[in-house]
């Protein structure tokens, strides 16, 4: 165990130098370019023998990725923003093959205009391809979620791909305090991959991504949503194992002096730390407030996150992606179809912040306290389904 | 090791690694393109076949049965170049790391949809990177798959669906993108043109120089289509001579650089000989074509003149 301090991705990297995996397809973007950096620069070192593949674009490198995993490889990427979505069509296609390949996502907002900054328009837009997602909110969580990644992914229940994401800028390049793991104790935690069929399997040959008509193609749909549901227990039993060795504690998300909260932000991100110190402002105040903060965002544990909230009068919901839908954003959408299956009371609204990666500050997340209390009493709070916070005048 | 000698009873008693049942055209040249090229891998020799989205991917892995004998990858249109550079990749990492003992070959097929246009970019960072594998383009001349549309590799004046002749249109206005050269301009070990010819010796040499060089290698196989290109199926051998015999389609090949010319024909026959055959230019067969003919003449004839320059520098 070492207390140091590094950026988010460095600490990814760290992990990535901890398991030593086969293959690493990359292409630079900012902000999640250090990541094949620091692989690179540890491979021309000798400390790690990973097989680095410089491709020529993000389509590439998930295509390469999704070939090198079919093979048989423990295999891994990086990506932000356009990268990712020039990876979409192939994203689908690493998730309907069952190929647990493992992704570190740096959160940048989609162009338009072009902007390098936090946002979760680029992970929040693959929602639906069939990765688990799993945020983090400091460096320390970035590190320690990858460590866990590929155990989930691998699992014989899941064998799906995995986004570990960060925000970018404010994790990926912020140098905070950060607890890194013993080498070999992380070693022995993440394993050797042993794959059951692959295409380099010398005893057998297999082939991938066949043409399914409708008499097939529907099953293989469903047996994908399956996996999808099975992983949350595995993500559950990975954590506590994880727990057992480093005393670091994860679930599907973080109840923040939630136990006895009456009105709770629920956030993903960077922005929960900003939050967090605002729920301790508010609590000074005697306000029984608190913050949900969700780590897995697929599977989405829509129950879990129900409950969690069953007992608030008012929830803000904080997406920092617009839906462009004339209505919100997707974790709104997602937590009020969650509180609304379980007949859940709590008011709630939806707030867009931090798009292109505007500043939240604590007094915007008090603002937003006070504001629950008002609609907690019947008040007509807001004008708009998802009003902004922090935007010009 | 490449072999010396071309033994066309060995060959054809070596067992098919395309297996029959698949549900390619008769009279496809796709099909003959992946069933040589396959016979030049030596007998036990293991290798993984990858496969761009096109006629050939549906017709030939439609689950839950597939007509490959070896592993085999298919992962998107335009990106057959990388999905294989991945798995080459993971041979050498698994090698490196002792989790794999035997030798595998590395062979990807794509029409010229997924090659020379939407998997271009794909297709020239697997080469320019040097993995070891053999990108082999089925060239029907158009997207056959999607149902005749034309791409960078249909000829000048050729009658698509998306180019279609009529009394404004002469059919495809631009020529042929010349994808061989642009693979030699990669630098890459190994580049070859080539087509169905005789007992298909030029096909087998050229594959298996393809395979058995070290290093990135593209073959460029001018595959007709049936439906495309609006013959009889039993034409296509009569057809692809044609291509040959005219100088539309040489046969040639770069190696390290060197430019060799590997047939060169006693009499130049015009390439109108070649064009009848086709239903796609029969509308240059008009009295009012004389002219496009004369131009697809002007275009093979220079093309074939800066091959020749490139031969004999």
């Amino acid at each position: 165990m070492l207390k140091t301090r590094m950026s988010g991705n460095e600490a990814v990297a760290h992990a990535i130098r901890q398991i030593n995996p086969d293959v690493m397809p990359a292409f630079p973007i900012t902000p999640s370019t250090e990541i094949p950096q620091f692989v690179a620069s540890m491979i021309a070192n000798g400390e790690i023998d990973t097989e680095f593949i410089p491709v020529e674009s993000e389509h590439s490198s998930m295509s390469a990725a999704i070939g090198a995993s079919a093979a048989g490889a423990r295999t891994l990427t990086a990506t932000s923003s356009c990268g990712l979505a020039f990876m979409w069509e192939v994203l689908y296609v690493a998730a309907s093959s069952r190929l647990p390949i493992v992704m570190a996502v740096v959160n940048r907002g989609l162009t338009g205009p072009l902007n390098i900054n936090a946002e979760h328009s680029d992970s929040m837009g693959a929602r639906d391809s069939g990765w688990i997602q799993i945020y983090a909110e400091n460096n320390q969580e970035a590190y320690d979620n990858f460590l866990q990644a590929y155990r989930i992914a691998e699992h014989p229940d899941v064998k799906l791909p995995v986004m570990i994401c960060q925000d970018g800028f404010i994790t990926s390049h912020a140098v905070e305090n950060i607890t890194l793991w013993d080498d070999m104790k992380m070693k022995k935690f993440v394993g050797e991959y042993e794959p059951q069929h692959y295409l380099l399997r010398e005893d057998e040959v297999m082939a991938v991504g066949p043409y399914a008509a409708s008499g097939y193609c529907m099953e293989a749909k469903k047996a994908q949503a399956e996996a999808m549901k099975r992983a949350k227990q595995v993500i559950l039993d990975v954590a506590k194992e994880f727990e057992a060795i480093t005393g670091q504690s994860y679930g599907f998300f973080e109840g923040y002096r939630m136990d006895d909260a009456e009105y709770a932000i629920v956030a993903i991100g960077s922005v929960c730390g900003t939050a967090k110190d605002a729920v301790d402002a508010m609590r000074e105040r005697g306000l029984r407030a608190g913050l949900l903060k969700i780590r897995v965002f697929r599977p989405f544990p829509a129950q879990e996150i129900a409950d969690a909230l069953k007992n608030c009068r008012a929830v803000a919901v904080m997406d920092r992606a617009e839906g462009y839908n004339a209505v919100g954003g997707p974790l709104g959408a997602e937590v009020m179809a969650a509180l609304y299956r379980a007949k859940a009371k709590a008011e709630a609204v939806n707030i867009m912040y931090g798009l292109s990666g505007r500043d939240v500050r604590v007094e915007d997340v008090e603002k937003l306290f006070d504001e629950l209390v008002r609609l907690g009493d019947g008040e007509q709070v807001y004008s708009e389904t998802c009003p902004y916070i922090g935007l010009r005048e | 090791m490449v072999q010396k000698t071309f033994n066309y009873k060995e060959l054809q008693s070596r067992p098919e690694r395309l297996a029959p049942g698949h549900r390619m055209c008769a009279g496809c040249g796709g099909t003959i393109a992946v069933r040589n090229v396959l016979k030049a891998l030596h007998p036990g020799d293991k290798a993984v076949i990858g496969n761009a989205t096109g006629c050939l991917e549906v017709s030939s892995y439609m689950y839950p049965y597939t007509a490959y004998e070896d592993s085999y990858i298919h992962n998107a249109f335009e990106n057959a170049g990388a999905t294989l550079s991945g798995v080459e990749t993971a041979y050498r990492a698994l090698k490196k790391r002792g989790k794999l003992k035997e030798n595998y070959k590395f062979i990807t097929f794509g029409g010229d949809g997924g090659t020379y246009d939407i998997g271009m970019q794909s297709l020239s960072g697997a080469m320019e990177r040097g993995h070891d594998l053999v990108y082999v383009c089925y060239d029907h001349g158009a997207d056959m798959n999607t149902g005749i549309q034309r791409s960078s590799a249909t000829p000048q004046f050729a009658d698509t669906t998306t180019t279609p002749s009529g009394k404004k249109s002469d059919g495809k206005p631009q020529g042929r993108k010349d994808l061989a050269a642009i693979m030699a301009a990669h630098g890459i070990p190994y580049v070859a043109q080539t087509t169905f010819i005789g007992n298909m010796k030029d096909l087998y040499v050229k594959s298996e120089k393809a395979i058995y060089t070290e290093g990135p290698a593209f073959l460029n196989i001018m595959a007709p289509c049936p439906r495309g290109w609006k013959y009889d199926a039993p034409d296509l051998i009569e057809i692809c001579k044609l291509g040959v015999e005219t100088c539309y389609w040489p046969l040639f090949e770069v190696a390290d650089g060197k430019w060799i010319l590997n047939y060169e024909p006693k009499r130049k026959l015009p390439v109108e000989d070649f064009l009848r055959r086709q239903g796609r230019f029969q509308h240059l067969f008009a009295p009012d074509g004389g002219h496009l003919i004369a131009a697809f003449q002007a275009e093979v004839d220079r093309r074939w003149e800066e091959l020749l320059t490139r031969c004999n520098a």
